[in-house]
């Protein structure tokens, strides 16, 4: 070792040792998972979401920036279920990081252990339309699987950085206390509703519907991904009136014009339910997404009787 | 040792009489709902764990019109690409392109990435397309266009461009929130421009690359590349070319999967000594493609571009795009194309490309 680089090595660890632990850098696929992950993490993480809430999470493209964020990152958390599968391998192979490979311990598939729905239980082919072969990803809408979520963080980052564990452990027991305390207040908004029947635009809610009773009975879209068709839309108008269904929910990035005409033919109200954290400013974290969305509904419904 | 092959035997025995038994004598079973994916596979499945993912991408491509210079079929199954992607190993992966055309197969790109190394490094061996412009990066199914711009026909060694047999290295170059990346490439000295009379006559190539987010729905990529190797007119002749590329991308993300649009240009200059003196050639596109409903893209081409080895002749060209996408999967594409060439013959043609996609092709590089 030569002069220079003892005295270099000689600081950093001196720098090290005086200022606080660097934060871990975590990078999530989803807002929804940042925002657990910074919940749990306190100051200990610093967190950056790929996806924006606003934006439609199976299209998110790979850019190289986020090549940059990944190459930087000590945890990747992903939902999984083949969700990310359009935009996150390539940023993976290119980040030159090791650690946030598949099966590396930097990698969190954060759908373990949730209450995952609609696995296919026969042959699925893309006709389809866009299914997952390993069930619904949008299970994160189901603040239960919210909880599993904040589980899996908690003990990923003990893992990683055990002088925080503590803390983490401390964070996961009043993240999930507010759970509790926010998920009977929001049972009790839509307690009334139970049974209510919906139609949904893209299939994103099963398990927003399972937790809070509702029963979805049509989605916009013919098939996953295939934009709405006349013919199906005349089927959905039919279901409305049959069925007396009185809201349409879509979310915030598809195309309002045929919910729209749907509504405008059959009296039943489309409600713009957000899937992520971040979809308006007001929706900052984790539990601000339930807040708006349950009043969202609750009030639709309210005016709908 | 004698009883474990009696054993095998036994079961051997019962297989291949078990099976057609079993069949005429129990009624067929209940389809019973699969099990979740989670749960243990059966024994036969485990076979298929490691294999690669594989895909095909068909190319169909019908050309109406009439030239006198390019001379394609009525109709025909351009290409049909199989790839064949999966990790090797806890230091690398490897991508097979096997790309059949109307006239042979061959393997369109084979390389090892290794993707676990220090120094922020990403190193490429085997066959892989040069990291030379834009254009000659992306495997054609994902061009704007059913056909290749002149800055490839003429300056890059044909529609198929320049690949080449090596090694690639690419490293991150720290630049604050910009990505940025050099990449460097030793390949044989066949391929694309060049043309190797030596087996020491090999081909290098340096890209530079620069990519910023200038908000949440617009940014900004942007290359530098140079090659440089032999050309083959001489045993000592050389080809320098030198390009500029641009990528200008919005998409509004609340409205992400309806509107966006994409501008992109490149410039080439290329030097190419040969008898009679050296040609300066150059060659440049820029071309648009705006995103008009969910499944429906417009888009527009202009180009122009010398040839490599005789500067003063120039070919022109405009094109009109409009594609529609059934979905994800397929892609239906038209072009009204109109070239001319050497200021002297021109040609009106009309395209019609039908891409489609089965299997599980891995998302390409940005």
């Amino acid at each position: 070792m030569t002069k220079p680089s003892c005295l270099l090595a000689v600081i950093c660890t001196l720098g090290a040792a005086a200022s606080a632990p660097a934060a871990l850098h975590v990078v999530t696929s989803l807002p929804d998972l940042a925002s657990i992950a910074a919940a749990i993490g306190g100051d200990r993480v610093e967190t950056f979401a790929l996806a924006k809430g606003y934006q439609d999470p199976h299209f998110v493209d790979a850019k190289p920036s986020f090549v940059l964020k990944l190459s930087r990152a000590d945890l990747l958390i992903v939902a999984g279920l083949e969700l990310e599968i359009g935009y996150l391998p390539p940023l993976i192979d290119q980040s030159r990081n090791e650690k946030v490979h598949p099966g590396s311990a930097g990698y969190l598939d954060a759908s373990a252990g949730c209450d995952v729905l609609n696995r296919p239980t026969a042959v699925v082919t893309r006709a389809m339309g866009d299914v997952h072969p390993y069930g619904n990803p949008h299970y994160w809408t189901d603040p239960e699987n919210g909880r599993v979520i904040a589980r899996s963080i908690a003990a990923k980052l003990a893992e990683l950085d055990p002088a925080g564990k503590a803390m983490f452990n401390a964070n996961l027991a009043a993240f999930e206390a507010r759970l509790t305390a926010k998920e009977k207040e929001w049972d009790a908004r839509l307690a009334a509703f139970a049974g209510t029947k919906v139609i949904t635009f893209h299939d994103s809610w099963p398990n927003f519907a399972k937790r809070f009773r509702l029963e979805i009975v049509g989605t916009v879209e013919p098939k996953p991904g295939i934009p709405p068709s006349p013919s199906h839309t005349l089927d959905i108008i039919n279901l409305i009136t049959a069925e007396k269904v009185k809201v349409i929910l879509v979310e915030p990035y598809f195309d309002r014009k045929t919910p729209d005409s749907i509504a405008s033919k059959t009296g039943a109200v489309v409600v713009t339910t957000y899937p992520s954290v971040g979809g308006i400013p007001e929706i900052a974290d984790y539990f601000d997404l339930f807040d708006h969305d349950v009043s969202a509904l609750a009030k639709a419904l309210e005016t709908a009787r | 040792m004698r009883s474990i092959r009696t054993a095998a035997r036994a079961a051997a025995v019962a297989l291949l009489l078990g099976g057609p038994i079993a069949a005429q004598e129990s009624p067929a079973p209940e389809p019973t709902p699969t099990p979740a994916p989670a749960a243990a596979p059966a024994s036969g499945q485990t076979a298929n764990y490691f294999n690669p993912a594989i895909s095909v991408i068909g190319n169909f491509l019908a050309v109406g019109g009439s030239n006198s210079v390019e001379d394609r079929p009525a109709m025909s199954l351009e290409e049909s690409e199989l790839g064949l992607q999966a990790v090797v190993d806890p230091y690398a992966r490897a991508d097979f392109f096997i790309s059949f055309s109307n006239e042979e197969a061959a393997v369109e790109e084979g390389y090892l990435t290794f993707t676990a190394l220090p120094w922020d490094l990403l190193v490429k061996v085997g066959r892989m397309k040069a990291a030379f412009g834009k254009v000659n990066t992306l495997h054609p199914h994902v061009w704007m266009w059913p056909d290749s711009p002149l800055t490839q026909d003429n300056l890059l060694g044909g529609a198929d461009g320049w690949s080449g047999d090596g090694v690639s290295l690419a490293r991150l170059i720290p630049l604050g929130d910009t990505f940025s990346e050099l990449t460097l490439q030793v390949v044989d000295g066949d391929g694309g421009p060049f043309a190797a009379p030596k087996r020491s006559d090999l081909a290098y190539n340096a890209h530079y690359r620069v990519f910023r987010d200038l908000s949440d729905s617009t940014n900004l990529d942007a290359g530098l590349s140079y090659a440089y190797g032999h050309n083959g007119v001489d045993t000592d002749t050389t080809t320098g070319i030198g390009a500029l590329d641009f990528t200008f991308r919005w998409k509004p993300l609340r409205q992400g999967s309806y509107r966006s649009a994409i501008v992109r240009g490149e410039l080439f200059s290329s030097r190419r000594e040969q008898e009679g003196g050296t040609q300066d050639a150059l060659g440049w596109y820029l071309a648009g493609d705006y995103q008009l409903a969910k499944r429906w893209f417009a888009g527009a081409r202009v180009e122009s571009a010398d040839h490599a080895d005789d500067a003063g002749v120039t070919d022109t060209g405009a094109a009109a795009v409009l594609t529609f996408w059934p979905s994800e999967f397929s892609q239906l594409r038209t072009e009204l194309r109109r070239r001319r060439y050497a200021d002297t013959t021109t040609a009106s043609e009309v395209f019609f490309q039908l891409q489609f996609a089965i299997g599980a092709h891995g998302a390409h590089p940005f």
